[in-house]
């Protein structure tokens, strides 16, 4: 029989739409509007999962994103979603879900075992034992402990759904379109502000869906959808569904999660699965509403033990009979309302439980009216049942009689009041406070532009509501800077005050130990915190840490209040000594993808290619990276080249003819003004003040505590005109600090400059062929007496414009020529073209890195930011007598020290054998100990062809002291040894004749 | 009283009314032989280590609100000694000693998981930069195991292998002896067991005033009144310069924040610790099922513990990039926690111009992991007036001298540390 | 999420930002003692409460500025360039 438990008519479902789904394997139908939970309620099922720790049977105790039992995993494959709300997973055709954490079925579950050892498995219990044998830990208690807890199982594969991230601007922001919401909106949006109200449910209207009121003489949901069909006209309004605001945030910048899809089977084409909302509101409202705590007896986690405003949204709301016998616990005249809605859809109400000894009369009267039977100044001491409950145990609360009354039901729905929302106030800086007539904690101050109201500050009367939501609607769009609008509240009809009489913990029947859950998910029953409290754990923080409640998926939402009170009970304190825990971002919890948007995977970071790159990518070349550029490595020419076989021959082949390197990812900084050259000389540790127009220069630069930052070339193109290059890496931090020195300390300094690399393709030139070559196609005179060593100039390569300079990275005569990116490609075509009967060649970074080594030039793997112009042998390029940035914090101590790492050269004694990174260099003659006797490290290697043995380049204590020392070179990861003899850093034509040649 | 399975049974047995104090909540006395300032994981087993290695057991741990509610509770629980440095490497090792076996030495379950630490290598620089840091680790005696791309699909197969990502994974360097703890029961652990040797943990005692007479420290105004020190001992990281503006000295810190976040829980699948090389971003698995992950700090100086979006999307964008699967799971849970990022990198622990006045700080966010050492070192600088060898270069001269020990390398620039 | 308004450019998200730390430190003269070098290098008041700071638009107009911000609530108290010497933003809306 399907659906056994819905009622003949009623709900905002639609019945002429019916909707198959599974869970745990079975199908059952439900309807267009249901959730899971109404439709499995409606097929008669309550037990959905089992709990964290005792494995005992769990049902649905809300009906919203505060559920701590009814969690699923949804969906299957890349798509699954374990610890999903069943009260919050709106029904779509085909949907699965399947209970967790049980072994091997839900009805019968292994390991509730664990239910009977719990006096073992008391709070904080691990903490106390699992330390004998040390080695157990990890191998043996851990392994266990780790599958035991945990709750749904994860997917393993990529999400095939994508995210989107969206930004919007508003004058006023309402969150929460109840009542007081829906008022709030209709006052500012009257206004010309721009207005956002949001909701996380489907529907707006909040409690107006799930509650018998009445408003302006009409039903409180047909009030809502005039109101909702009111502001959709609006043009200044934008209305949203299914998002939830989960973040509040400095400077009042609220986040969103909006469920784009989760509402169908997948997403359709083109659309996100969620969003993620950036708001930034002018004002900010919160209408938040309130949520009800449960009571805190005996088995009050059964499956059939129900909030009492959960019992009639179900009701209500989905048409749905939560049981057929129920039994109404509370403290308070709100849950009046769940006796009278349950009994209005067929639910046979056995009797109405109320803690306070004097009910008010009106309430007395109406139960009267309708034969429900009342029992005033007792509540329900008990559940009784195994998988759903059979009977309450009615115990008094004040009389001294345990013995309880037993009454048979399958639905306990029980009230310990409510507690407003005042997460997102909290979390935006704020501190709720305590309010004794309510029990439970309201806003306090306000921090950011942002105010609380209706139930969300503890005003639970429907007339409060809106009267409230007019007003802070109308205040809200005035602080904006707009027009107060003169709007009138809506009335509704009084229901009477609330007048809640705290109820902490019930008394237990026959004075028997029962569990008495507080944090259902977690598992922690009052017992625990009067352990915690026992023990010293008893502030709000080290409670919760102590006993884990409010760290489960609900976040507390249900148990955090109780909690507080118990442990105030415990200390004999009043309930705001003890404080209250910080609420945390997200509100409810978001899923990785949101936050990660679009920028995940191949879009994790952009990539920069160069002018040249899709000739390389045709050429077969091999890419490296090199930060978010891609520079060709190496250029296989045949099947099964490796790559020492190519840079080896790239090398040879720019030694002794011409080649070409593709150079653009060099930062290049275009600099002008009277005080450019002041400017340099200021940056870089060399005088600059002397350069001739048309010459370049190497500088180098040091950060403020003088370790050394960058190093390149910087050309002085005319009078007032310089060309810096970078390195690749520093090329933005470089450009930052040279904006920072000149805006914040030298603003009198007259220059210009900004960032070109975008700008120029650089393509190196080397070898002795390079004049040769070049002279072909460049119209400038080339001859070593016209444009020698050191040379820059502008110049024209056949008809594209260029600028050239005469630097040399690899150590042989050596050409760069820069000319606009949009050439790039045809400025090395035609290179090669011109070359084409010399045998010009290309080469990669591969083959870069290993004339570098050999000429001894440092790169960055000697800048590594710990090392000295001294260290790095290039002290004699600076002139101290002149000020520069670094200089002062250069001449420390401890960096003059002669035991300082020092850059050398380094030869592999082993025929055949390269030197390998990272090694570090230790005398053969100690032996190695426990203390690390490492004397340097290897920074850069390669096979030398020009040598024909491995090279290295390394930093070594006192290294510039000990060319000819023998070291051991080891590998310790590897187990490996080779013996290496330190020599100088510059392997190759250390007079620099070739590159004058 | 002990804690053993023998002991949670009887009193399993008889209702667990048994259970006493973990630690007692005394009055502070007039005086002491030594004050240490914050009740963190730092300050407490510095307490802890005075009275057993020391004999100094008439000393008060001052804490402003509860033990163990900055950063000791606030971490991503991940221990290692995988540094490249000589100072750190040596320094961090002993402290892994001291981590193996806590547990015992303490009689609390701090949960030491050697569940191994990963670093993934995603470029040709990038492993070499690992094989420098783990051949100087082996070479201090420290595990390190290099992996080629088969090695680390053993250790973490739900990462992106594919080549559709930006910076594909090539292998991973490895510490074994890496792994997790449980923060709280660190923190709690080395209250009780200095409490039992008689150490006085004051909470809820917030020191507002350091008193002088002359060149030294006669004692300490707290909120509870004025309280006297034969020595003053400062563990109050994330708050140093505070405490240390109130003797008039500035400190080579900045205060910022940086951000942890934990999933909702779920069955085992993460088996590891393990960074991305790409982002910044490293994530692991409680026992209790959560992902605890976290990346870089928002960069900007604060006392607050909140952190903001930017950063969070930052870093949840690495974690999916690196582990595509994490997409569908949900961040239950966002915080911050005050880091004092030192101008190298590097903590200091030692003595400070004033005589008996100590300093432990600058842990940047290092801290959690260091925590047996730093108590251990500092109860040794305090007992001897003067640094262990393991922390001997951990001075707050060593800026104006010119020995910082910079890890990154990146300079005096606190945010890039 | 800070809103930081930039003199030139309005006000912008944190992320349109990267820091740059302490901007009540004066850099010292050349003829500066080590130990002023030093304290302008690493030594900070690093307050709870009104700092001044150095925040560089890098990605936006590179304009380096001073801000001052409660390091407590985040507060933005004033921003303006970072150096009064420089010409001051004359935005057009």
């Amino acid at each position: 029989m399907s659906q056994q438990y819905r009622t003949s008519n009623g709900g905002q479902i639609n019945r002429a739409r019916s909707i198959s789904f599974t869970f745990d394997g079975k199908s059952y139908t439900g309807f267009e509007g249901d959730t899971l939970a109404s439709a499995l309620l409606a097929n008669g099922v309550h037990l959905m999962g089992r709990s964290f720790k005792y494995h005992r049977p769990r049902g649905i105790q809300t009906a919203g994103s505060e559920e701590p039992n009814a969690i699923v995993e949804l969906r299957t494959g890349p798509r699954k979603e374990p610890n999903t709300r069943a009260t919050t997973i709106e029904l779509f055709d085909g949907l699965v879900a399947k209970s967790q954490n049980r072994w091997p079925s839900l009805a019968f579950d292994a390991m509730a075992i664990n239910n009977l050892f719990s006096p073992l498995l008391s709070a904080g219990f691990y903490y106390k034992t699992f330390m004998w044998p040390a080695s157990f830990w990890t191998n043996v208690y851990e392994h266990v402990i780790r599958r035991a807890a945990g709750l749904g199982t994860a997917p393993t594969e990529a999400d095939p759904d994508f995210y989107e991230q969206c930004h919007e601007h508003c004058d006023v922001m309402i969150v929460g379109a109840g009542p007081a919401g829906l008022s709030a909106a209709l006052a500012a949006a009257s206004t010309d502000a721009r207005v956002i109200l949001l909701d996380e449910h489907p529907l707006l209207g909040g409690s107006l869906n799930s509650e018998n009121f009445s408003i302006d003489g009409k039903p409180g949901n047909e009030w809502a959808a005039e109101a909702v069909a009111k502001l959709e006209a609006m043009d200044n309004v934008h209305l949203m569904t299914r998002t939830t605001l989960f973040g509040y945030y400095d400077h009042n910048v609220v986040a969103a999660i909006e469920k784009v899809s989760d509402h169908l089977p997948v997403p359709a084409k083109g659309h996100p699965r969620q969003r993620m909302w950036t708001f930034y509101p002018g004002r900010v409202i919160l209408a938040t509403g309130a949520t009800e705590r449960p009571l805190v007896f005996g088995n009050n986690d059964k499956p059939g033990v129900m909030l009492a405003s959960a019992a009639r949204t179900y009701a209500n709301l989905y048409g749905v009979k939560p049981g057929r016998r129920a039994v109404i616990a509370t403290n308070n005249n709100d849950a009046y309302r769940s006796a009278l809605d349950l009994h209005r859809a067929g639910v046979n109400v056995v009797a109405v439980v109320d803690s306070r000894q004097h009910p008010g009369t009106q309430l007395v009267a109406e139960l009267e009216k309708l034969s429900i039977r009342l029992i005033a100044g007792a509540t329900v001491g008990a559940a009784e049942g195994r998988q759903h409950v059979k009977a309450a145990q009615i115990v008094t609360t004040q009389g001294d009689t345990l013995d309880p009354e037993r009454i048979e039901c399958d639905l306990i729905a029980a009230s310990g009041g409510w507690n407003p929302n005042v997460h997102l106030h909290s979390q935006s800086g704020a501190k709720p406070v305590y309010d004794d007539s309510i029990t439970s904690f309201i806003p306090g101050d306000s921090r950011q532009a942002e105010v609380s109201i209706g139930a969300a500050k503890g005003s639970f009367s429907l007339q409060n509501c809106l009267d409230q939501g007019t007003a802070a609607g109308a205040e809200a769009a005035k602080l904006a800077g707009f027009k107060a609008a003169n709007i009138k509240a809506a009335s509704a009809k009084d229901e009477g005050a609330y007048a809640i009489e705290a109820l902490w913990i019930s008394p237990t029947p026959y004075n028997k130990s029962f569990k008495q859950f507080v944090d259902q998910q977690n598992d922690v029953k009052s017992s625990d915190v009067a352990l915690a409290s026992q023990e010293g754990y008893d502030s709000a923080e080290l409670l919760k840490r102590y006993t884990t409640q409010g760290m489960a998926t609900d976040q507390g939402k249900t148990s955090n209040v109780n909690t507080l009170a118990i442990l105030a009970c415990q200390r004999g304190e009043p309930v705001p000594e003890v404080g209250i825990t910080t609420f945390r971002p997200p509100y409810v919890a978001v899923a990785m993808g949101v936050f990660a948007g679009h920028t995940v995977g191949y879009d994790f970071m952009p990539v920069r290619r160069t002018a040249i790159h899709d000739w390389n990518e045709k050429q077969g070349a091999v890419f490296i990276e090199a930060g978010l550029w891609l520079r060709a490595r190496y250029y296989p020419q045949r099947p099964g080249d490796t790559m020492n076989d190519c840079y080896i021959r790239e090398t040879n082949a720019t030694r002794s003819n011409v080649a070409l390197v593709d150079v653009t990812s060099l930062g290049k900084i275009d600099i002008q003004g009277p005080d450019a050259a002041e400017f340099l000389n200021r940056l870089y540790i060399n005088n600059w003040l002397k350069l001739p127009i048309g010459k370049a220069r190497y500088g180098i630069m040091l950060r403020e505590d003088g370790m050394v930052f960058d190093d390149g070339t910087t050309s002085r193109l005319a009078e007032n005109h310089y060309y810096m290059t970078t390195t690749t890496a520093n090329a933005g931090p470089v450009l930052a600090h040279m904006e920072q020195y000149h805006q914040s300390e030298w603003p009198e300094l007259d220059v210009v400059f900004c960032s070109v690399t975008e700008q120029w393709t650089g393509i190196a030139v080397a070898g002795p062929n390079s004049r040769k070559l070049l002279e072909k196609v460049i119209d400038i005179d080339l001859s070593n007496e016209a444009f020698p060593f050191m040379a820059a100039g502008e110049c024209r390569m056949n008809n594209i414009p260029g600028r050239l300079f005469r630097i040399s990275f690899s150590g042989e005569l050596a050409y760069e020529i820069n000319v606009p990116a949009d050439y790039g490609e045809q400025a090395w075509l035609e290179l090669l073209e011109a070359g084409k009967e010399m045998g010009v060649s290309v080469y990669g970074t591969e083959a870069l890195g290993t004339m570098r080594i050999e000429k001894g030039h440092v790169a960055g793997s000697e800048l590594d930011g710990r090392t000295t112009a001294k260290d790095l042998g290039l002290e004699g390029l600076a002139n101290r007598g002149k000020h520069f940035i670094g200089k002062h914090n250069s001449e420390r101590p401890a960096l003059l020290d002669e035991g300082r790492l020092q850059v050398v050269g380094l030869k592999s004694l082993v025929v055949d054998r390269n030197l390998r990174i990272g090694s570090q260099l230790v005398d053969p003659k100690v032996k190695l100990a426990t203390v690390n006797q490492s004397q340097g490290h290897i920074t850069a290697t390669t096979y030398s062809p020009q040598l024909e043995c491995g090279i290295a380049l390394g930093l070594l204590r006192d290294g510039a002291s000990r060319h000819g020392e023998q070291l051991d070179a080891v590998f310790p990861l590897d187990d490996e040894t080779l013996k290496v003899e330190v020599c100088h850093p510059v392997f190759i034509d250390p007079e620099g004749e070739l590159v004058r040649a | 009283m002990h804690y053993s399975g023998f002991h949670l049974l009887k009193q399993a047995l008889t209702g667990n009314r048994g259970w006493t104090r973990a630690w007692r909540n005394p009055e502070p006395k007039k005086q002491y032989d030594v004050i240490i300032i914050g009740g963190g994981g730092h300050g407490l087993a510095t307490a802890y280590y005075l009275a057993r290695l020391h004999g100094i057991t008439n000393v008060a741990v001052l804490e402003k609100g509860y033990i163990g509610g900055g950063n000791t509770g606030r971490n991503t629980t991940i221990v290692r000694s995988n540094y490249m440095l000589n100072p750190n490497s040596q320094f961090y090792e002993h402290s892994m000693k001291l981590w193996e076996g806590l547990s015992q030495d303490l009689n609390y379950n701090v949960m030491f998981s050697q569940r191994g630490v990963l670093n993934l290598i995603h470029s040709d620089a990038q492993r070499d930069g690992f094989a420098r840091r783990g051949n100087t680790m082996r070479l201090n005696g420290v595990d390190a195991v290099m992996h080629n791309l088969e090695g680390v699909k053993k250790l973490m197969p739900h990462l992106d292998f594919s080549k559709n990502t930006r910076f594909p994974v090539q292998g991973g360097l490895a510490q074994p002896r890496g792994g997790t703890a449980r923060h709280d029961a660190v923190a709690w652990g080395y209250a009780r067991g200095a409490d039992r040797l008689g150490v006085d943990i004051i909470q809820k005692c917030e020191v507002t005033g350091i008193k002088r007479d002359g060149d030294r420290i006669v004692g300490v105004e707290t909120s509870r009144g004025f309280i006297g020190a034969g020595q003053v001992g400062v563990a109050v990281a994330g708050n140093s310069s505070r405490v240390f503006d109130m003797v008039g000295m500035k400190l080579p810190i900045e205060s910022h924040v940086l951000q942890a976040f934990v999933t909702e829980g779920i069955k085992p699948l993460v088996d590891t610790v393990c960074t991305f090389g790409a982002g910044h971003f490293y994530i692991s698995q409680s026992d209790k099922g959560g992902l605890v992950f976290g990346g870089d700090i928002d960069g900007w100086n604060t006392y607050a513990q909140r952190g903001n979006l930017p950063t969070f999307n930052h870093v949840v964008a690495g974690g999916v990039t690196m582990m595509p699967c994490l997409a569908r799971l949900r961040v239950l849970r966002q915080w911050g926690g005050v880091m004092d990022m030192s101008m190298d990198g590097t903590p200091i622990i030692g003595k400070t111009s004033i005589d008996n006045l100590y300093m432990n700080g600058g842990w940047c966010y290092g801290g959690f992991k260091a925590t047996p050492a730093s108590g251990w070192v500092f109860a040794h600088t305090i007992a001897h007036d003067k640094p262990h060898a393991l922390n001997a270069e951990f001075t707050l001269e060593r800026f104006r001298e010119g020995n910082m020990i910079d890890e990154k390398g990146v300079g005096a620039s606190p945010k890039a540390h | 999420m800070l809103r930081i308004e930039c003199p030139w450019c309005g006000i912008r998200n944190e992320d349109e930002f990267s820091y740059g730390g302490d901007a009540s430190v004066q850099r010292p003269t050349d003829d500066a003692s080590q130990d002023d070098w030093y304290d302008y290098v690493y030594t900070r008041n690093n307050p709870a409460g009104r700092h001044s700071e150095y925040w560089h638009h890098a990605n936006g107009c590179r304009a380096w500025i001073k801000v001052e911000r409660d390091t407590v609530s985040h507060e933005i108290f004033s921003v303006t360039p970072a150096s009064p010497n420089l010409p001051s933003g004359n935005r057009e809306d």
